[in-house]
């Protein structure tokens, strides 16, 4: 038997790992200089972002913010950093910031836009957080606060709205009553606050255009009466004739009596604010305006096609099928231009409307051709189990899709959707082609031919660019939140 | 104790058609096929009405009057005595080859700018996501108007690349200079490429005054004989493989059978290329390729890029890490398991996407409408619809060469789904 001469009776202390695996080396070499091809990469990446940094960074940081023409921009960098020096120019975009948000819209006028453009985000907190009280009161008093800063800023930089008289004053002080109640309303009432995003567009409508508040109360009342008539004959004909009587009813008077009775209470009742055409409607004013109203009108139609497109009865499916084929099958620029040219031959003579409105409904129809399909996607994704459990528990058609089918296939569709309405709002620009002011090609050409501007060709992009990027990025990024939020599978 | 199989035969009642579930979707659906029906009723009779008011009428027979407008790029001979029909497929054509190089453009971008994201280079992956983010988060118009201004505002004029006497003697280099040694030249009026001519050309005939080229044509057939040689020498060597075990060495055969013949075929025609030259106050000889098409095509590349790298990303990602460790258990190099275990199965994912970006590019080539390229939507739907005053016409004949250019690309992802599908038993 041998005897162990030497036993360590105590632990050694654990000894540092060696410098090539630790710290910062132990990550540069694992995520930078892992192999031969690996280093190679990692140089001409870094070579790539030092040539960008090195052309763009002193542009930027020579930029001009006080200036009134071009040449004088440049005279300023060459006066300031030597000959030769290149620099942005950013005193364009201050001197036309005001056209790339709201076009031509007057320039007293400007808090009306302003404000619905607040009133949306407190709308949509209720739809966007799922009611969340907490975050529905934060967002709305960020809101609140925001606007305030932004109307007072705006009175600032066009003194005519207070100047003029406490009309401009009056406008401040009515949004900030509006929006603190809504705030409070968050706070106290979370579920009431949905009462206002149902409004909501007939305000931002009489915000945006003006003109008799009978209008937007008469269209309101349209859907008074079809939410009446569905209500009234749903318990004997079933939701499809339903919705059929309450349509029909809705449309006899929105065709037919609206008009009149509209015209009849303005008269009595002149109540009513400046009418502003929609020729002056421009920049991102609107891109939002037919952006917003095209995504929130194409989900609920896209959703329908899709069912229609999934029906046991050949003819829908026949229809939704090649609905959803031909748009999907031509350029969206073919879609405007038939709102702008050829709507005209297929209404009836002397019908003569907005031409912002038309090309809003055949935006709708096109992004709703693609939510359609995404949403198909999501349906087909279901497992038939569903179907068939909605079934044995005795639902109907509508209650099974209600309850069961949508709820799932629209959360697995959501990043399609979200990508779809991304997707819809930088189409905006291409309302430009039809002759719309839109802030791209719209305004910017406008700028580049003004005498002082001329010969602008970065600054008027990036900055367009920025706002798209901005708005763009925020919405996929909401949609991954969305998607962790309504995650259901424990892993 | 009797069962009864049937529910009792009721007698049909006229309200059954709309309680009763079995009739109903007939109801439904003859209530709507009616609407619909009186729907197009109701456009017909007003387009009569209003064509009548117009004192106008629907016919083609424009496309066969002299156009009278030039178009700059063209691929067919066409002036401005042609007729509006031919520059309706010299439009076509231009959409044709800006949406051809447009895709393979993309697809080189994107599969190199999704794999590298996927890289474990910190580096190089942040820098794809910052390129696939940017790109898709900002409108193509945006890209393709930028891309057109930059070109013709920063590009040198013709002069700036005159070599006058006092400079030579001064030994002073011009302003500008040609790129690519010395073939290319990049001006605001826009590039000038060098153009391929032969000395001994085979000849040329020409079919409905498109001219077709025999050397061309010859090319293209030597170049098709030797893939298809190519591809039965591979299958050959891989029916010895499965054989014998052993492979045997193909490569310089292939490399021989598909550019030997056409290099000499080349050589003997008296291949070379014709440079452009400054003469008078432009670049003459050469082809010159307008700047829309530059600005179109790369913008048109890298936003669909982006688009592209995500399906690709998204591919790899589909493939379960299951299937690299199976294939590194099996002794796979990572080259390997990346080619034969994980892109076969991650092409079935990212194919259908990357042909429904096909589809897009191909129609938002009808945004370089905004930089006066002249494609389809240019000239059929654009100054020969403002000439002729034929809007209904023309819209309609736009839309429909559209639809079938979607229909003949999907039908073909199609194809390609049916034969890629997941066989089971």
């Amino acid at each position: 038997m041998t005897q162990a001469t030497f036993v360590r009776k105590e632990m050694l202390a654990p000894q540092e790992p060696p410098v090539s695996e630790r710290g910062a080396i132990k990550w540069a070499r694992e995520n930078l200089f892992s192999s031969p091809l690996n280093s190679l990469l990692t140089v001409v990446g870094i070579v790539v972002v030092f040539m960008l940094i090195k052309s763009a960074l002193p542009w930027l940081l020579h930029g001009v913010w006080n200036a009134s023409s071009l040449p004088e921009c440049r005279e300023i960098i060459e006066a300031r950093y030597g000959e030769g020096a290149t620099g942005a120019c950013w005193a364009m975009v201050r001197e036309r910031w005001h056209q790339y948000l709201y076009g031509f819209y007057p320039q007293e006028l400007f808090w009306r836009p302003t404000l619905a453009f607040a009133l949306m985000f407190v709308a949509l907190a209720p739809v966007l957080y799922l009611g969340n009280r907490t975050v529905n009161t934060i967002m709305a008093g960020i809101v609140t606060v925001l606007t305030t800063l932004a109307l007072v800023g705006v009175a600032m930089a066009f003194p005519q709205t207070i100047a003029g008289a406490d009309a401009g004053f009056g406008a401040l002080l009515v949004a900030v009553v509006l929006l603190a109640a809504l705030t409070a309303v968050a706070w106290l009432a979370p579920r009431k606050l949905l009462i206002f995003t149902l409004l909501y567009p007939a305000i931002g409508f009489y915000l945006l255009w003006g003109g008799s508040i009978w209008g937007p109360i008469g269209t309101l009342a349209g859907f008074a009466i079809l939410v009446f008539v569905y209500s009234l004959t749903k318990g004997q004909l079933g939701v499809v004739v339903a919705t059929g009587a309450g349509v029909v009813a809705a449309s006899v008077w929105w065709l037919a009596i609206q008009s009149h009775v509209t015209g009849a209470l303005h008269s009595i009742v002149p109540i009513g604010t400046t009418h502003v055409d929609s020729d002056e409607f421009g920049g991102f004013l609107l891109a939002f305006v037919i952006g917003v109203t095209a995504i929130a009108a194409s989900l609920p139609m896209g959703i329908l096609l899709a069912l229609g497109r999934r029906s046991d009865m050949p003819l829908i499916k026949a229809l939704s099928v090649g609905f959803i084929e031909f748009i999907r099958g031509v350029p969206l620029i073919t879609m405007l231009f038939t709102a702008s040219l050829l709507l005209q031959y297929f209404l009836p003579p002397r019908t003569n409307f907005d031409l912002i409105l038309r090309v809003i409904i055949l935006v709708t129809f096109f992004s709703a051709a693609y939510i359609a399909e995404v949403i198909r996607g999501g349906l087909a994704a279901l497992p038939r189990g569903q179907y068939e459990a909605a079934d044995a528990l005795g639902l109907d058609y509508w209650q099974a899709q209600r309850l069961i089918i949508m709820p799932q296939a629209l959360k697995i569709s959501i990043p399609g959707i979200v990508s779809s309405f991304i997707g819809l709002f930088k189409d905006t620009t291409l309302v430009a082609l039809v002759g719309l002011h839109d802030p791209l090609q719209g305004v910017t050409k406008v700028v580049r031919a003004a005498i002082e501007w001329k010969g602008i060709y970065w600054e008027p992009y990036i900055f367009v660019g920025l706002i798209f990027f901005a708005c763009c990025f925020s919405m996929s990024r909401y949609s991954m939140y969305l998607e962790r939020k309504l995650k259901r599978d424990h892993r | 104790m009797a069962y009864v199989a049937s529910t009792p035969k009721e007698p049909f009642r006229l309200s059954m058609l709309v309680y009763d579930t079995r009739y109903r979707s007939y109801t439904i659906q003859i209530v709507v096929l009616l609407l619909f029906l009186a729907f197009l009723a109701w456009l017909l009779n007003n387009t009569v009405e209003n064509l009548a008011a117009k004192d106008k009428d629907i016919n083609f027979s424009f496309l066969f009057q002299r156009a009278g407008y030039d178009i700059d790029q063209q691929l067919i001979p066409y002036t401005n005595d042609s007729t509006h029909g031919r520059a309706l497929f010299v439009g076509l054509l231009n959409t044709l080859i800006v949406a051809f190089f447009g895709c393979i453009l993309a697809t080189l971008i994107g599969v190199f700018a999704g794999v590298l994201r996927l890289s474990h280079n910190w580096v190089v992956s942040r820098l794809m996501t910052v390129y696939v983010e940017t790109f898709r988060n900002v409108p193509l118009l945006l890209w393709i108007i930028l891309a057109f201004v930059v070109f013709s505002e920063t590009a040198p004029a013709p002069r700036d690349f005159r070599v006058t006497e006092e400079m030579a003697a001064a030994g002073e280099e011009p302003a500008a200079s040609k790129i690519l040694f010395d073939s290319v030249a990049f001006t605001n009026r826009g590039a000038s490429i060098p153009r391929p001519y032969l000395d001994h050309s085979l000849g040329s005939f020409s079919v409905l005054d498109v001219p077709i080229n025999l050397s061309v044509v010859a090319a293209l057939a030597l170049i098709a004989v030797g893939v298809w040689i190519n591809r039965r020498l591979v299958v050959h060597a891989r029916s010895v493989q499965e054989a014998t075990g052993v492979r045997p060495t193909i490569w310089w055969k292939s490399l021989l059978i598909l550019f030997g013949p056409i290099i000499v075929f080349l050589y003997a025609l008296g291949f070379h290329l014709e440079y452009p030259e400054l003469r008078g106050f432009n670049f003459q000889g050469g082809i010159n390729v307008a700047h829309s098409f530059t600005a179109l095509l790369i913008a048109l590349s890298l936003y669909t890029g982006a688009f592209i790298a995500e399906a690709v990303r998204a591919g790899i990602l589909a493939i379960s890490k299951g299937q690299t460790e199976a294939a590194y258990a099996l002794g796979l190099r990572p080259g390997r398991t990346m080619r034969l275990v994980v892109l076969p199965q991650a092409l079935r994912v990212i194919v259908p996407p990357l042909i429904s970006q096909y589809l897009n590019l191909t129609k938002n080539t009808t945004l370089g409408m905004a930089i006066s390229y002249l494609d389809l939507k240019g000239t059929l739907g654009g100054i020969t619809l403002n000439q002729t005053g034929r809007e209904l016409e023309s819209m309609l004949l736009m839309m429909a060469i559209y639809l079938v250019l979607s229909l003949i690309i999907s039908s073909g992802m199609n194809v390609y789904n049916t034969a890629m599908k997941l066989k089971e038993r």
